[in-house]
């Protein structure tokens, strides 16, 4: 049992929120704006923490908020997908915290009590999608995310930026309302609820033609999962400072789109009504497509943080074809997938950060020789590469690994094989980045020497990439908490304590 | 005193006062006894409402037994909008002390008699079981519009204020005609005594051309497409307080008068059938839906710009009443009264930039997200809830109206309502863009914050639009019995 306090999920959710609106009133002044940053960062891990050591013990936890209109209500359900995805994103906004303080004054922005109060907000927005426990509440949710990112995609405010952003908000405020939004009040329609329930809410209770209809929907309406043709959305928020590119288009953002499929796969249509639908081969093939162009497109890049925003695009789609495969190694393997890469994206993201920080490079052709520069930040890149294509020692090779067992176990030998072409294609595109760093020479001119960026931007990316390495030996917990939703644990007890 | 007794005085509080008012020199004691008797007509209708909603009160005027005298019968639907207006006027009032003293700064005492008489007249129309009486005082409260609009400091408000006269008084016209055939077929101008008498003669060409004039003036006051052309103009250059209260409710108070006389004087069961009404108003409210949002995306003035989302938001309630069922009714009921407060919400933010800047131009509106951060705000939050964006009232009322359509399977209006969502997303956004994303240039002024007396009414409706999105029990209550009463014809005891 944990030691921390249990507090309700509301309260948990609001704790972000309280903290942006006394970061926003902090403004302009540094130490109190960071000093919130902080301890709202880290009091949300320990909720988060309490929450999850509740959850682990057995305990039930919902909590219905307020009814909106009769039988639509907010309300929170602890889940293991969802407490998965609190737990990641609460551990990362505490090693982002640092990162971005010291990214952020080492460039000299302004406005920066604006900055760390959306920041807050989408995380409180992210742990509202984890512990929903309806789809209207993680639609509430979903939408605050959208919303209050706009500003930190913008955060430049030149023109490229805005650009950038308005495609950003655009195209997930489009599909969310014109796709997800009727697809929810048609589930409501035809089942009168809206919960989460296991084994889903729709079976018998829509036409056949009417459940693919709705699952095309809800696959496009969530935006943020990045299934092409809607993922240009995600390149064009890399304008966005590193932080931000960082945890909320590797982890909050883009997770809160895949976990929203993962939920709607398993609570809403359930796995083995979703078999049945003619759409999910489909979708099943669209998302291995998106995975394999998407890489390609990786590949020709220059930009470092546009190869890693077409690599996002393209593992995402890993976590779509997860849910869509339709068995539970495979969701299994999807959920774990949200977690490793998360952790191994955020890190390659933070040594992009730390590269532009030290060297004000941006293009991998530039990164000649900088490995002798900069030993630390390329380790911890290598060893995030390692995670994202999934190699050990990394934890990244666990959810690869779940996710072809579980191509194996539907008998999908097509998704095998993109899986595999795909992991080719990840080494094509994010070891060269390394090999011209530590095999190459520098450029004539450029004095060699240590020159890491600062201690606050280093220090997180080598927790991340430690934490990627611990991930491999720790995965059977991830596995455990996911395989509990189909009474796959398989010894609780060693789970009970993290 | 029963409040069957007291609810007449909501109308007759502000008509009193409108006299009282116009003798009064100033600028306080016009606004203040404008403000008390607007205040005293909102707790009386706020009292009506509860006890309406149990069961029909009817009040004899000169205790004069209906249908001889005139009688005031109040059901869920009335009450419902009789509050909407009087609170309105209440909460807007306070706000209009700072802007009317700018824009209207001579003869206050007869703008707020005007006013006065507006409020009365609307109030009267809805609270009247009386086919003449309704008309007496949709032409009391429209000659005193007429005259308020004028009122404006730019010139083309006489314009725009003759235009809606000529309008207005053939809309006017063709409603009293619609009555004058109801009269000569039944002999009654009693609203339940029509109801019960028109059975028997309803299938002559006399009642249903009626039907048809009734629609048609209505549809003019109402400013469904395509006889809303009086209207961009009215809002644009009339007195900003002026714009705040019409939008906010001469509109609903003419779609309630088409309602009640749909629903409750002819029935449903008759009136849609006899005409391919359903038809005709689901083509015009999409029209207008569409037709408005579109021509909102490209107007440079953000006066203008609302007032053609005014016609796309009565597109969707024309919309919801098309649908003939409950849930389409509650509709139009919700958005009636959301879109009255998000409505008057934006209008009132931008009336405190005119009131700083001095024009309502997209080019003025540049820069302004720094310096009048609260103003900005205010607008940015109620353009949430035009878009319905999910905790918002907006999002309550479009929830009700795509689940009607989803009710009889209408999947091209989901997408269409969808889409003009998305169309209002872009024209609320030009204005954030240009307030938060654009400089000023260096020949405009630079201005500061609004006073707190503009600002905080403001507020308050914004808070209102999010409270309405959150706690629904008031406004999908009353507007679940105000779709029942119509529809079981809540004349009846």
């Amino acid at each position: 049992m944990s030691m921390l306090p249990q507090l309700a999920p509301f309260t948990v959710v609001l704790i972000p929120f309280v903290g942006a609106a006394l970061i926003a009133l902090a403004g302009a002044h540094r130490g109190l704006r960071e000093g919130l940053s902080w301890v709202s960062s880290i009091l949300f891990f320990l909720a988060v923490m309490g929450l999850l050591g509740a959850f682990l013990a057995g305990e039930t936890i919902s909590q219905s908020v307020w009814e909106i209109m009769p039988g639509l209500t907010i309300a929170f359900r602890l889940e293991p997908v969802g407490m998965l995805f609190a737990a990641m994103s609460s551990t990362l906004w505490v090693l982002a915290t640092p990162y971005a303080i010291g990214y952020m004054n080492a460039k000299g922005y302004a406005n920066l009590g604006r900055f760390f109060a959306c920041y807050a907000i989408a995380l409180g927005a992210a742990a509202g999608i984890a512990l929903a426990d309806n789809l209207f509440t993680l639609f509430v949710f979903y939408e605050i995310l959208s919303v209050s990112t706009y500003p930190l995609v913008a955060h430049t405010g030149d023109g490229k930026a805005k650009q950038g952003a308005r495609t950003y908000l655009a195209l997930l405020l489009a599909t969310s309302i014109g796709l997800m939004l009727p697809a929810m009040i048609w589930v409501w329609t035809a089942t009168g609820t809206l919960d989460f329930a296991d084994g889903g809410i729709l079976a018998g209770q829509v036409s056949p033609t009417a459940g693919a209809v709705l699952l095309v929907l809800f696959m496009y309406g969530t935006g943020k999962a990045a299934l092409m043709p809607f993922h240009r959305w995600l390149p064009a928020a890399m304008v966005a400072p590193t932080p931000v590119s960082a945890l909320l288009h590797a982890v909050a953002v883009v997770k809160a789109g895949v976990f929203v499929v993962l939920k709607i796969a398993l609570y809403v249509f359930g796995l083995d009504y979703l078999r049945e639908l003619v759409t999910s081969d489909v979708m099943l093939y669209i998302a291995a497509f998106t995975m394999l162009a998407a890489s390609l497109v990786a590949i020709r890049q220059d930009n470092l943080k546009a190869r890693l925003a077409y690599s996002t695009v393209s593992q995402l789609a890993y976590i779509v074809v997860g849910a869509l495969l339709a068995v539970q190694l495979a969701a299994i393997g999807g959920g774990m997938h949200m977690l490793m890469h998360g952790f191994g994206k955020i890190t390659l993201f933070f040594c992009a950060g730390a590269i532009y920080v030290a060297s004000g490079k941006t293009q991998i052709s530039e990164l000649d020789g900088l490995g002798r520069r900069m030993p630390l930040t390329f380790a911890a890149f290598f060893i995030g590469a390692l995670c994202v294509i999934g190699l050990p020692p990394t934890g990244g090779i666990w959810s690869k690994w779940h996710l072809v067992a579980g191509a194996h176990d539907a008998g999908h030998t097509m998704i095998m094989a993109a899986f595999m072409l795909s992991t080719l294609l990840n080494i094509g595109y994010l070891l060269p980045p390394v090999v011209r760093a530590f095999l190459k020479p520098l450029p004539e001119g450029e004095k060699s020497g240590f020159a890491e960026a600062p201690w606050m931007c280093v220090i997180p990316l080598l927790l991340t990439a430690l934490g990627t390495l611990v991930l491999f030996f720790m995965a059977q917990s991830a596995f455990d908490l996911l395989g509990g939703l189909f009474g796959l644990a398989t010894n609780p007890g060693s789970v009970a304590n993290p | 005193m029963t409040i069957t007794e007291l609810m007449p005085f909501s109308v007759l509080v502000p008509l009193i006062a409108s006299l009282v008012c116009a003798l009064l020199p100033g600028r306080f004691w016009p606004w203040a006894v404008t403000l008390a008797a607007a205040i005293a007509s909102a707790i009386i209708a706020a009292l009506t409402l509860p006890a309406a909603a149990q069961t029909t009160l009817s009040y004899a005027f000169g205790n004069w037994p209906p249908p001889i005298g005139i009688e005031y019968r109040v059901d869920a639907a009335n009450a419902f909008v009789a509050l909407l207006v009087a609170g309105m006027a209440a909460i807007t009032l306070p706000w209009a002390k700072k802007s009317v003293d700018k824009e209207v700064p001579e003869r206050q005492g007869t703008f707020y008699a005007l006013f006065l008489l507006a409020l009365a007249g609307l109030l009267g129309i809805t609270l009247s079981g009386d086919a003449f009486n309704i008309f007496v005082f949709l032409e009391i409260s429209s000659l005193a519009t007429y005259g308020l609009i004028a009122y404006g400091s730019d010139r083309r408000a006489l314009l725009a204020s003759f235009r809606y006269l000529i309008m207005g008084t053939v809309g006017a016209t063709f409603l009293l005609i619609g009555i004058g055939f109801l009269y000569v077929m039944t002999g009654t101008l009693n609203l339940h005594d029509l109801s019960e008498r028109l059975p028997e003669v309803r299938d002559t060409s006399t009642v249903r051309a009626a039907l048809a004039f009734i629609i048609v003036g209505m549809g003019l006051k109402l400013a469904m497409l395509p006889l809303h052309l009086w209207l961009p103009n009215a809002y644009t250059y009339a007195p900003s307080f002026v714009t705040v209260f019409l939008a906010g409710t001469a509109t609903k108070v003419a779609l309630y008068v088409m309602l009640r006389f749909v629903f409750t004087v002819f029935a449903p069961d008759w009136s849609f059938v006899v005409l391919p009404l359903s038809t005709v108003l689901m083509i015009l409210g999409v029209a207008g839906m569409f037709a408005g949002s579109w021509v909102a995306m490209f107007q440079p003035n953000i006066k203008r710009m609302l007032a053609y989302s005014s016609v796309a938001q009565v597109g969707y309630m024309v919309l919801g009443v098309s649908l003939v069922s409950v849930v389409g009714l509650t509709a139009a009921f919700l958005h009636l009264f959301n879109h009255a407060l998000m409505k008057a919400a934006l209008f009132m933010a931008v009336g405190t930039v005119i009131y700083q800047v001095g024009s309502a131009r997209i080019e003025q509106f540049r820069g302004l997200g720094r310096t009048m951060p609260w103003t900005l705000t205010a607008f940015a939050l109620a353009g949430l809830s035009i878009i319905g964006v999910p905790l918002t009232a907006g999002f309550i009322s479009k929830w009700y109206l795509i689940q009607a359509a989803l009710d009889q399977g209408q999947w091209v209006l989901v997408a269409l309502i969808l889409i003009t969502s998305l169309m209002a997303i872009i024209y609320i956004w030009r204005v954030i863009e240009a307030a938060w994303f654009k400089q000023r240039e260096p020949d405009q002024q630079a201005v500061g914050e609004a006073p707190l007396t503009l600002l905080i009414p403001t507020w308050v409706l914004v808070a209102l639009n999010f409270y309405f999105g959150i706690d629904t029990r008031l406004t999908v209550g009353g507007a679940t019995a105000a779709a029942e009463a119509l529809l079981s014809g809540g004349l009846l005891p």
